[in-house]
């Protein structure tokens, strides 16, 4: 199981945040999700056995967390917030239309594993909703037209 | 990232710095950063505790809780060290002002954890950021790198003799995790499950040192108090509400954005005149005025200064400082269905009362808008979320029931005009999946 320098760094230095090392596990979780995709069986293994923790230990929390997961999800993760603000200014219209774009539901994933499509919950983009999360990055004050825009320009990337 | 707004009637204190560039350290120096916490260092912890308690700071979480007040919990004397919690995990739907805080001001957050740490002779701070926000986790780990190598973080910060660290923390997506309890369950590495109360975190907190856990606006807001005096601060708000605070516009509104108004400032006025009131000549039909656990308000109701107690006595909460506004084009059973969907997401699934309760309720809701509702639900509705109320093991089950309770007592003719098969009048078709009538 190999990480990159900067996870290997980063995790070394996080360790010397807490007086016990399991504290470090849920960013270290999603830190490791950044760099393979998903949590598998063989990056779970590793991170319990430097944190000394047992594998259902860490199982256990994976699964509390809703961005922990141990499904491989497309490159582009698209999440489209449908939370009452973004409800108000047209988010449903917006999901409904990922959904027929990608012809894929909720935690879908497009056959060319390009794009994965997810409803969630308020990312924090209430005054300029509706808002898209793709991976990190946020697209906010969205229309259809825009978002077609956006995901057009991931498309070539 | 997120667009700045402006009106004539804000005033200024935490937003001060938006949009000045003070993510850079000496930028954040000239803006008078930093002077503060020297001042700080040069007075006694009871005096810091009292000037914050004088000036009115009630928490910006949502509870509204005397920052200075909870600060004077912590015991002087602890066999355990001692933490300061800065609650960045901002996922009440409605609320977006952390967000700003930590992109344009992360200093002014760092500078009030270390002041909270002096306050109660902490010597380590933890920023908590969720895991959604992954650009402001990384403007803050620059922010903090940048203060160690001023020397204002760690060993004998600012040649004082005294030590403390501050470091960052990054979630992983969870609202529950913002609940003070379950913020330190997951901090130290576990499921964001709460923990029973009393003892509470100011006595036994993070690895079961006495912990400070306040709100990111909150501590960024300790800054501005300490240098301009708790008598400036409190006097900005009406008595007991101090100082100003970030409101998260939203919804149907003609300017929504992030406005930064005096406590108390008035309701109706901040949708008509700062929101811009709303658009398209529709008429304004609810409000939810401090993020989805809020009661909400009818028209009727909005004359109301927004601070705590008003609020309070008006029958809603000031809350987290979200105000969502809803037209007449809404459907107040969706709008109902979609608050319920949200909790029963993120319920921890601890205790059975809120576990259950929003689980049926969702079921109940889903029924309801897709046309299967029976009359004896309204009250049924009603019934559970009235005996989730007090029950749960924290208050995530209040949040699910208040804003519903509300709803369905202000708004019960519109699940009268769902019942019996009947469409939703503000949709075409109903896009919600049906699921079976019952008997
Ligand atoms: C379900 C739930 C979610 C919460 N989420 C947040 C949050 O995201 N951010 C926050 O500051 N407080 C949140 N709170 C309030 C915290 O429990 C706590 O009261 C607050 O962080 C204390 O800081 P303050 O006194 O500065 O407001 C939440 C409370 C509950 C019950
Ligand atoms: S409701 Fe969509 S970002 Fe808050």
């Amino acid at each position: 199981m190999r990480f990159s320098e900067q996870f290997e760094s980063r995790f070394a230095e996080m360790l010397t945040h807490y007086p016990t090392k399991r504290s470090v596990l849920v960013p270290t979780l999603l830190y490791a999700q950044d760099e393979s995709g998903s949590l598998s069986d063989e990056v779970i293994k590793e991170i319990a056995g430097r944190l000394e923790l047992t594998e259902l230990e860490v199982r256990n929390v994976i699964s509390y967390y809703s961005m922990l997961t141990t499904h491989p999800r497309g490159k582009y993760n698209v999440q489209v917030c449908t939370n009452i603000a973004c409800l108000l200014r047209g988010a449903d219209e917006l999901f409904e239309h990922c959904e027929k774009k990608f012809g894929v539901k909720h935690k879908g994933t497009t056959a060319d594993g390009l794009f994965s499509l997810e409803e969630v919950e308020c990312i924090g983009a209430c005054s300029w909703a509706p808002a898209v999360q793709v991976n990190y990055d946020f697209h906010e004050n969205l229309t259809t037209e825009k978002l077609d825009n956006v995901l057009d320009e991931y498309r070539r990337k | 990232m997120a667009e700045l707004v402006s009106h004539p009637d804000e005033v200024r204190v935490v937003s001060r710095r938006f949009g000045q560039g003070a993510t850079n350290l000496d930028r954040y120096l000239e803006l008078d950063g930093y002077k503060a916490v020297q001042k700080a260092l040069t007075m006694q912890p009871d005096a810091i505790v009292n000037e914050v308690k004088n000036s009115g700071l009630r928490g910006r979480g949502g509870a509204g809780f005397n920052t200075g007040m909870k600060w004077s919990f912590v015991p002087k004397q602890s066999a355990k060290p001692k933490y300061v919690l800065c609650n960045g995990d901002e996922s009440e739907p409605g609320t977006c002002k952390d967000r700003l805080i930590f992109e344009h001001d992360p200093h002014a957050v760092i500078e009030g954890t270390v002041i909270a740490g002096l306050a109660v002779g902490s010597h380590t701070g933890y920023i908590y950021i969720r895991g959604e926000y992954r650009y402001l986790l990384e403007i803050m780990q620059k922010a903090i790198a940048d203060a160690y190598a001023r020397g204002f973080l760690g060993k004998n910060i600012f040649g004082s003799g005294y030590d403390f660290d501050v470091y960052w923390h990054g979630g992983a997506g969870a609202y529950e995790v913002g609940e003070e309890s379950a913020l330190m369950e997951s901090l130290e590495g576990k499921r964001g499950i709460p923990r029973i109360r009393p003892p509470f975190p100011a006595v036994v907190g993070l690895w079961g040192g006495p912990t400070v856990i306040n709100n990111a606006e909150t501590l960024a807001s300790i800054p501005h108090i300490l240098l301009g005096g708790a008598d400036w601060y409190a006097n900005l708000g009406p008595p007991k509400n101090g100082g100003t605070r970030l409101f998260c516009l939203s919804g149907h509104l003609k300017r929504p954005g992030v406005y930064e108004l005096p406590m108390g400032y008035n309701l109706k006025k901040m949708i008509y005149d700062v929101g811009g009131g709303i658009p398209g000549g529709r008429k304004l039909k609810a409000v939810v005025p401090g993020g989805s656990s809020t009661p909400l308000m009818t028209p009727d109701e909005i004359d109301v200064p927004m601070d705590f107690d008003s609020m309070m006595k008006a029958g809603s909460m000031l809350g987290s400082g979200g105000v969502v506004v809803l037209d007449d084009t809404t459907c107040m059973v969706k709008f109902a269905l979609r608050i319920m969907k949200f909790y029963q997401h993120e319920s921890c699934g601890w205790c059975i009362p809120c576990r259950e309760g929003t689980d049926w309720l969702k079921k109940t809701l889903i029924r309801f808008h897709s046309g299967g509702g029976l009359k004896k639900d309204i009250d049924n509705i009603l019934y559970l979320s009235q005996n989730m109320l007090g029950r749960t093991f924290c208050p995530l089950g209040d949040a699910a029931a208040m804003p519903t309770i509300s709803i369905v007592k202000k708004f019960r003719q519109e699940f009268e005009d769902h019942l019996e098969g009947q469409p939703c009048a503000f949709e075409k078709e109903s896009k919600i999946e049906q699921l079976p009538v019952l008997a």
